[in-house]
């Protein structure tokens, strides 16, 4: 089984890029697990049709420790396995804590065991690696790779390149490793060529320039993954071949961060360049 | 040798204490809480804190320590403790009904940031609280300061709760004891009593923490400062507080408050401590000094001058916490001893400068260190580099001097092994004398113990 953890600046595109490649791979036929790790719990609702599950920690605040795993692991699109880790209201208690009791919650019962056959796990991370419980995900060899959402925009490069400075932290202990940049594109200026140069620079690649395209708004105001919405559509062959590229992935590095001149540096040739 | 391992080579360390020589927060706010008359400590966090620091005070004062825990599991570590504190306050106004729960945080709630201000309010909304009672708080994250921290922010809050501005000023004086013991807040009454002055001790743990057995248990002893008393703190003439770790920041409080001016002082004990602190209540009192306490003067001037030769010159180590240290220490110069190596664990540079006064400078040899490098391990070492002839401070001295074979004295905080200190005070002439005695007993026990035969002494 291959264990991926998504990461990258809010409202980047994460969860809903993670979905429509985890839809393109049962597509392909494989078994996979979906982990959200936000506390606003949203990151399995276009495989659910809707924001249908009750959350591990809802669960465990509900019904005490004594939780089945049927409870918080529900079927989605394609046989997915979808759980949500859930998390406090804002402005209390710790997320952080929350994501930690989760993960170790989803591996007591089992969820991850090999009767189980997945062939894959995505870890969908909410934002930065804030604090300790957000890269429990990274943590103690769980996910092994890491692929960072990121577009053209400045302040979600800078949000990638941080986040490497939190795996490089967690690959000098464990095994965990950068598969690559998706650039979920927000039509800037020389956007592919300014990403692919990032990727370079940090030692990595870009796994797949996905285009924007309104069809992934009209999917989720259905509740839908592109694919499963209008497989025929153009962008649904986009996200395929992302979950080809992730699957045929062999590039597995530990990321050099840049320092913040250097990121500027690359904005001032690539982003007026044009 | 429990200690064998420790060597007299002193490496410079950063980032490791062994055997500090102060202990959490918390247990400071507890102690500070039990010295409101029908209070119940409450300890938001996980049950471990809250066993923790009853233990260990009911284990120095040998008296039953209640207080309530939030008990945290994981799901309020992750979702935050209001919806168990609620459920405690309710569950204690209704089974144990005290007059005041005084809340304090622990690792565990500060770091996950728990609001106590908005589920104080949320409690007393949803009519948790009974009209009359009150449920106070204070932030005591262990991760800063020390035990003495989280006594003053306790006594802090009760100014911040309780305290009311007022138009009329009375002649009352209050008195922040400081962590002293319950002996200790009973001899300060005493004193300003015999003074002729009206006065509010807060907090205030005689008959608390000391209370006696009549066979029958008593959930909430009659000691304790009550709420209309620490209400009327805001009318006060004045508020002594004695020591400024323990003490400074409450009074400081009250008079930006409510406009009450404050003198901060040593704890007082020893002869010029206790001089200056008698002094100072006569000024607000009116009144002059006594022939009662004159006389308790000239006792223990008396013991001084006779016992003299048996002190002068002896080198002590003390550790505990910066209050009890600085005065301790201007007592035993004034015993002609000296001094040489005090170390707390209680953060804060200002201990040095005030050391430095305290020692008159008669000690030039002495070392002072305060902070997380500042520990027995260290003051060990010091001792196996130049021996000294007595040890002063808590009981967990007793591993050093069963080592190195040194006459010991506990004073501070905790006495784990011994009785004594909740009923006979150390403060004041009397409690002076007290310590004279304790100094006394263990050298001339040690020359009855060590002397050649030829010198034994039947008279000393």
């Amino acid at each position: 089984m291959r264990k991926i953890a998504i990461y990258g600046k809010g409202g980047i595109g994460k969860s809903t890029t993670t979905q429509n490649t985890v839809a393109a791979l049962a597509e392909m036929g494989r078994q996979v697990m979906v982990v959200g790790c936000d506390p606003k719990a949203d990151s399995t609702r276009l495989l659910m049709g809707g924001l249908v599950q009750k959350t591990v920690l809802d669960t465990l605040r509900d019904e005490g420790e004594d939780v089945e795993l049927d409870d918080i692991c529900k079927t989605g699109y394609g046989n997915t396995r979808c759980t949500e880790s859930g998390g406090p209201e804002p402005g209390v208690g710790c997320a952080g804590r929350g994501i930690i009791t989760s993960i170790n919650m989803l591996e007591q019962l089992g969820a991850y065991d090999e009767s189980r056959k997945l062939d894959y796990t995505f870890y969908d991370v909410l934002g930065d690696v804030v604090c300790g419980g957000f890269a429990m995900p990274i943590r103690e060899g769980k996910a092994q790779e890491i692929y960072i959402v990121c577009s053209g925009e400045m302040m979600a490069m800078y949000a990638a390149n941080n986040i490497c400075k939190g795996i490089v932290k967690f690959a000098q202990a464990g095994g965990v490793r950068l598969g690559g940049l998706i650039c979920n594109s927000r039509n800037c200026d020389n956007e592919r060529e300014m990403i692919e140069e990032l990727a370079r620079k940090i030692g990595t690649q870009m796994i797949h320039f996905v285009p924007r395209d309104n069809d992934v708004q009209r999917a989720e105001i259905n509740r839908k993954t592109v694919i499963e919405w209008n497989p025929e559509c153009p962008q649904a062959d986009e996200y395929r071949t992302l979950a080809r590229n992730i699957e045929n992935n062999k590039m597995f590095v530990v990321p050099k961060p840049l320092a913040i001149e250097e990121l500027e540096a690359l904005l001032m040739a690539f982003g007026l360049a044009a | 040798m429990l200690l064998r391992h420790t060597t007299a080579d002193v490496t410079e360390r950063t980032a490791l204490t062994i055997n500090p020589a102060k202990t959490c927060q918390p247990i400071g706010a507890m102690y500070a809480a039990l010295g409101i008359h029908a209070c119940l400590p409450h300890s938001h966090g996980s049950q471990g804190c809250c066993s923790y620091h009853r233990s260990t005070l009911t284990r120095h004062y040998k008296e039953p320590v209640m207080a309530g825990t939030s008990s945290f599991t994981e799901g309020s570590s992750v979702f935050g403790g209001q919806a168990n504190l609620l459920q405690a306050i309710a569950n204690i106004f209704d089974i144990y009904d005290p007059d005041v729960i005084a809340v304090h945080t622990t690792c565990l709630s500060e770091t996950i940031g728990d609001d106590l201000v908005q589920i104080i309010a949320k409690a007393r909304e949803e009519g948790s609280i009974p009209p009359g009672k009150m449920v106070i708080h204070t932030n005591t994250p262990s991760y800063a300061g020390s035990h003495v921290t989280g006594f003053s922010s306790m006594v802090k809050s009760m100014v911040g709760y309780f305290s009311e501005p007022s138009d009329i000023r009375s002649r009352t004086i209050n008195i922040i004891p400081g962590w002293v013991e319950p002996s200790d807040m009973r001899e300060i009454k005493r004193l300003v009593g015999l003074l002729g002055a009206e006065s509010i001790m807060f907090p205030d743990t005689s008959d608390v923490l000391d209370a006696p057995q009549t066979g029958k248990h008593v959930f909430y002893p009659k000691g304790g400062v009550t709420m209309p008393a620490l209400r009327r703190t805001g009318e006060s003439a004045v508020t002594l507080a004695l020591g400024p770790t323990a003490s400074e920041a409450a009074a400081k409080a009250l008079d930006v408050k409510c406009g009450v001016p404050c003198e901060t002082m040593t704890l007082p004990i020893g002869l010029q401590a206790t001089d200056r602190f008698i002094d100072a209540v006569r000024l607000h009192s009116g009144h002059g000094v006594p022939v009662a306490i004159e006389e308790e003067r000239g006792r223990l001037i008396d013991i001084m001058t006779d016992m003299g030769q048996y002190l002068q010159g002896k080198r002590v180590a003390l550790w505990g916490d910066p209050d009890q240290l600085v005065a301790l220490s201007e007592f035993l110069v004034d015993l002609d001893m000296k001094p040489v190596y005090v170390v707390t664990g209680t953060p804060g540079k200002v201990f040095e400068r005030r050391m430095e006064r305290a020692l008159q400078g008669r000690v030039p040899e002495a070392k002072v260190q305060q902070g997380a490098t500042a520990d027995m391990f260290l003051m060990h070492q010091w001792i196996k580099q130049e021996p000294v002839d007595l040890l002063i401070g808590n009981t967990y001295g007793k591993y050093i001097a069963r080592d190195e074979d040194i006459p010991f004295v506990r004073h501070g905080f905790p006495i784990l092994d011994r009785i004594g200190h909740s009923y006979f005070p150390t403060v004041g002439y009397t409690g002076a004398i007290r310590l004279l005695e304790k100094f006394l007993d263990v050298f001339l026990d040690r020359r009855d113990r060590d002397d050649p035969e030829e010198r034994f002494e039947l008279v000393m």
